[in-house]
Order: C-alpha cells, then structure tokens, then sequence
C-alpha cells in the first residue's frame, strides 16, 4: 500500500468552460511509497505548491481523490500529514517553546510529552539552547532550521515542504540540504519536497517528478539510486550532473512554454 | 527614547511647563491681555484651590468619568464585535471598511442636537455620543489589524489542525493585537474628547457643563480652573494609558 495515493486529481479555478476559467492541474495520477523522498520539480506557477497543498488537504481538488495510507484526505490531517512551508511561519508572538506546544495541542499529543519532544526536535538541528528565544531574536536559517524541526516534531508519518529553503541564500541553503539528507534517512518519514533547485532536488530525493507547465501534469519521473545520507561528495560525482542534466533537459521547454504563457498574459515577466 | 536620556528628557518636558507657566505669569503682571480673556496664574490657582473643596466639584468629576467609561466599554465592545464581523469575509471587508472610514471622516459632532433629541440632555446623551465617536477608531483599527494577518500563518495553524476558536485566540488576535490596541487608545481620547465636548456644548452637569457656565457668569478665573483640572486629567489618563499598553506589549521589539 502506498503511503500517498493521488489519483485523478484535477484543479480547476473559476467556472469550467469560462474565459476565465484556468486549469491549473490536468488529471494527475501518482503512488509514493512509504519512506520515498520525493520531489515535485517544475517551472514557477506549474501547480507544485496546488498539488502538496491539495495532498495536505488543504484545498480540496475539483475532481479526483488523494487517498493518505488508504484514508481519503478531506481536510488537514495534523495526526498523519506535517506541513513546513515557504516562509517561516513560526507565530513571532510566541517563543519557540509555545510555538511548539501550540502545534501539539491541537495534534492532539500529551501535555507531559511536549517538553521532551521539543528538546529532542531542536537538538536534532542543533538549535537546542534556542529553546525560549522569540522567532525575532534569530536569524532567517536558524527560523527555517527551528520550522523545519516544528514539522518534525509533530512526529507524522508524512512530512509536506514547500520550498523549505527558498528564502533563505545558497550557502545557508546548502548546509541545511545536507542537514535534511543527514536526518530524515533515520527517521524514515515519507516526504514531498517541492522546489525550483535542481541540484536540490538530486541531492535529496529518491525520485523526482517532472511537471509540465500549466495545466501541471507528469512529464518525466527520474529515479536518483543514490544510497541515504547522502554526503557533499555526492555533489562532485559524474552521475549527479548527470541526473541534474536529466532534470534540465526534461524542464527546459516547460520553462519557455511557462515564460511565454505569463508573457500573453501580461503577467510581468 | 534611545537608553540613558530618560532624564534629560524629562527635565526638559518639565522646563517647557515651568516656561509656559513664567509667561503667563508675567503676562498677567503686565497686564498685556485683558484678565476677561487670561486671568492672572495666581487668580487661576486660587479658584482652583477653592474649587476643589467644594462637594459640587467631585460630583461632576464624578458624572463626567462615569460618562466616559460607559462611552468607552460601549465603543470597545460594538468596534471590537463590528471590526470582527466585517473581516470574516473579504467582501464584506472591501465593501464596509471604506464605509466605515467615510463616516469617521464626517464631524459627527454635527449630530449632537439629534443624539440630545434621542436621549435627553441629561448623561445618557453624552454616553451615545461619545460611544458613537470612539467607535470608528476602535472598528477601523480592529479591521485594519484581522485583515491585515498574513496568510502563510493562517495555513499554517490549518495545517496543524487549529480550531475555529484556536485560530482566533493564537493567531488573528494575537497577530492584530498591537494594530487593535492603538485604536484602543486612539479611541479612548477620542470618547475623553467628545465627553467633555458634549457637555461642554449642551447638558445640565458634569465638567464640561461647568466650564461653559463659568464662561457665560462671566468668571475666566474658575474656567481656566477647570481646564487646568481636564488638563491634568487628560495628562495623567496618557500615562495610565501608556502604562497599560507597555504592559499588554509583551515580547520583544
């Protein structure tokens, strides 16, 4: 049984058959097994974030189900499915602590246990002496490393990151990204990663899903064997710029199909 | 206030009092304006001391702050319930606030003779009218604050399985907090203001009452008395209001 069941999903805004109808996720089918680290790749405005928001059940799709270890998904599951988004979304008026609890309260987890799972969440990525510092007090990658940690605590099966790393700059993004690789091959978490990176997406995931330009469908899946953790010197290996390669090449003219459609569009380029 | 200059600061603020005080006093040596238009600081000080003793002062000190805190629990409570209201949907939000704010814009003090109509020249007039006006920074700010909460903390507390309840008490509120507390206070000197100035204009007690009769006897002295008694008033309110809000202000800056 998979652990993540897409099937059929279908997204649609606005009125079918309107002008301004557009379809933003074209009849997408998918299994992820349990443990799989699986990255949704595509160009800026695809459906990537649609589809983990639609997995998450936050957003319900307009046709086609997603079925999380055979339960139909029809609106958040904070026991099974932890989300780490974009933005740090640590609430600033709480320190790190009450950011933590307010999250297991509403999971439904003990009160006696939120002190030790808290520790051991932030331990893990080593901001353990942060403990009762406001949001505001750290820097942009200590929050996403205490976010990050905020979703691993939660202690679901499934973990849901969109672009985790995004706001933060390459250096601090790669240190993290190792970070990640490092920690989630103990915890054997079923994660969907979505990204713009390629070397990203090689370097974390066991599979990566190709999407298509608007309306997003599957173009392309590509397997990255590489045995977890992974360790920087995966990066200088001749296979990783092959897979990176594999990737590009698979994206480039969804890219410029992407660039063109925004440029009728009038969007700002 | 950078760390260290509280004092001079203060020193300072006290010397423009003091300054402001020797002026009017030589003014009132000099004889330079006429004593029906600014009696002399030492006659201002006598009433004053003399006013002070009488019952009547402490019973319109009494009837005006009463008036003022009614005014104000019912301006805090229907601007804090309307600004709510109005944000849980977006187009009620786009189609009320500029509404709203239009009608802050107009003097409300326009309607002052229709409020003693509906209520009678006594208190209760006062309490509607000042209600009235403290109402509109109080929703706006209330509006402004739950509207303005960004989103990625909203689909955050989702994910995590957040209440209705949940939702409100951890993030909108806590998130709009310090927008809504500026109305709060922008609201209380605003019913302060409006209090006085209604009864000022037209009612049968109360301090404001006292200073247009002091005017109309013909006794600058007593008026001024009275000022000088709203002033400090007003003076000693701002720093209770400071205090509270440095208090409610928690966390770091």
């Amino acid at each position: 049984m998979p652990a993540i069941s897409i099937r059929n999903v279908t997204q649609r805004y606005g009125e079918p058959g309107s002008p301004q109808s557009v379809l933003a996720i074209d009849n997408l089918s998918l299994d992820i097994a349990r443990g799989e680290f699986l990255c949704l790749l595509g160009p800026s405005g695809c459906g990537k974030s649609t589809l983990l928001n639609i997995i998450g059940g936050l957003m319900a799709p307009s046709e086609g189900e997603v079925r999380v270890q055979d339960v139909l998904v029809r609106g958040p599951l904070p026991d099974r499915i932890a989300f780490v988004f974009q933005e740090s979304t640590l609430f600033p008026w709480y320190t790190v602590a009450e950011n933590f609890g307010i999250g297991f309260k509403y999971s439904g987890i003990a009160k006696s246990e939120w002190g030790d799972r808290t520790a051991k969440a932030l331990s893990s990525v080593g901001m353990a002496e942060f403990t009762n510092h406001y949001p505001s007090q750290l820097s942009v990658g200590m929050r996403q490393r205490v976010n990050l940690a905020r979703g691993i605590a939660a202690g679901t099966d499934i973990l849901l990151m969109d672009e985790p790393f995004a706001a933060l700059d390459e250096q601090t993004r790669m240190v993290l990204g190792e970070d990640l690789s490092v920690l989630l091959a103990e915890t054997n978490k079923t994660i969907v990663f979505v990204t713009h990176s390629l070397a990203e997406a090689v370097y974390l995931s066991d599979r990566i899903v190709v999407m298509t330009a608007r309306p997003a469908h599957i173009k392309k899946i590509i397997n990255v064997s590489e045995p977890h953790p992974r360790l920087p010197a995966f990066m200088l290996q001749p296979r990783f710029s092959e897979w990176r390669n594999e990737c590009y090449a698979a994206l480039r003219d969804e890219i410029r199909q992407a660039m063109a459609a925004a440029e009728s569009n009038g969007d700002p380029p | 206030m950078r760390g260290g200059s509280a004092l001079p600061a203060r020193l300072i603020q006290l010397g423009f009092v003091a300054a402001f005080l020797a002026l009017w006093f030589v003014i009132g040596r000099t004889g330079a304006i006429s004593p029906l238009f600014l009696p002399p600081v030492e006659a201002v000080w006598s009433a004053l001391t003399a006013l002070v003793q009488t019952p009547q002062f402490w019973a319109a000190v009494q009837v005006t702050l009463t008036t003022i805190v009614e005014a104000y629990l019912i301006a805090l409570a229907l601007g804090i319930t309307a600004g709510y209201a109005i944000t849980r949907s977006r187009f009620a939000t786009k189609v009320l606030e500029p509404i709203v704010s239009s009608i802050f814009a107009i003097p409300i003090t326009l309607f002052l003779p229709l409020f003693i109509l509906l209520f009678g020249i006594g208190t209760a007039s006062k309490v509607a009218y000042g209600a009235a006006y403290g109402f509109f920074p109080i929703a706006l700010n209330t509006i402004a604050g739950l509207a303005g909460v960004e989103n990625h903390y909203l689909n955050a507390a989702k994910s995590m399985g957040f209440s209705h309840f949940g939702t409100f008490r951890h993030v909108l509120f806590q998130a709009a907090f310090p927008v809504i507390l500026t109305g709060l206070r922008i609201g209380f000197f605003v019913c302060f203001a409006s209090v006085l100035g209604g009864e000022t204009i037209s009612s049968v007690s109360g301090v404001g009452r006292n200073i247009a009769l002091s005017a109309e006897l013909m006794e600058p002295a007593r008026m001024f008395a009275w000022i000088a008694v709203v002033i400090v008033a007003a003076i000693l309110l701002n720093g209770i209001v400071s205090l509270f809000e440095n208090r409610m202000r928690k966390g770091p800056a």
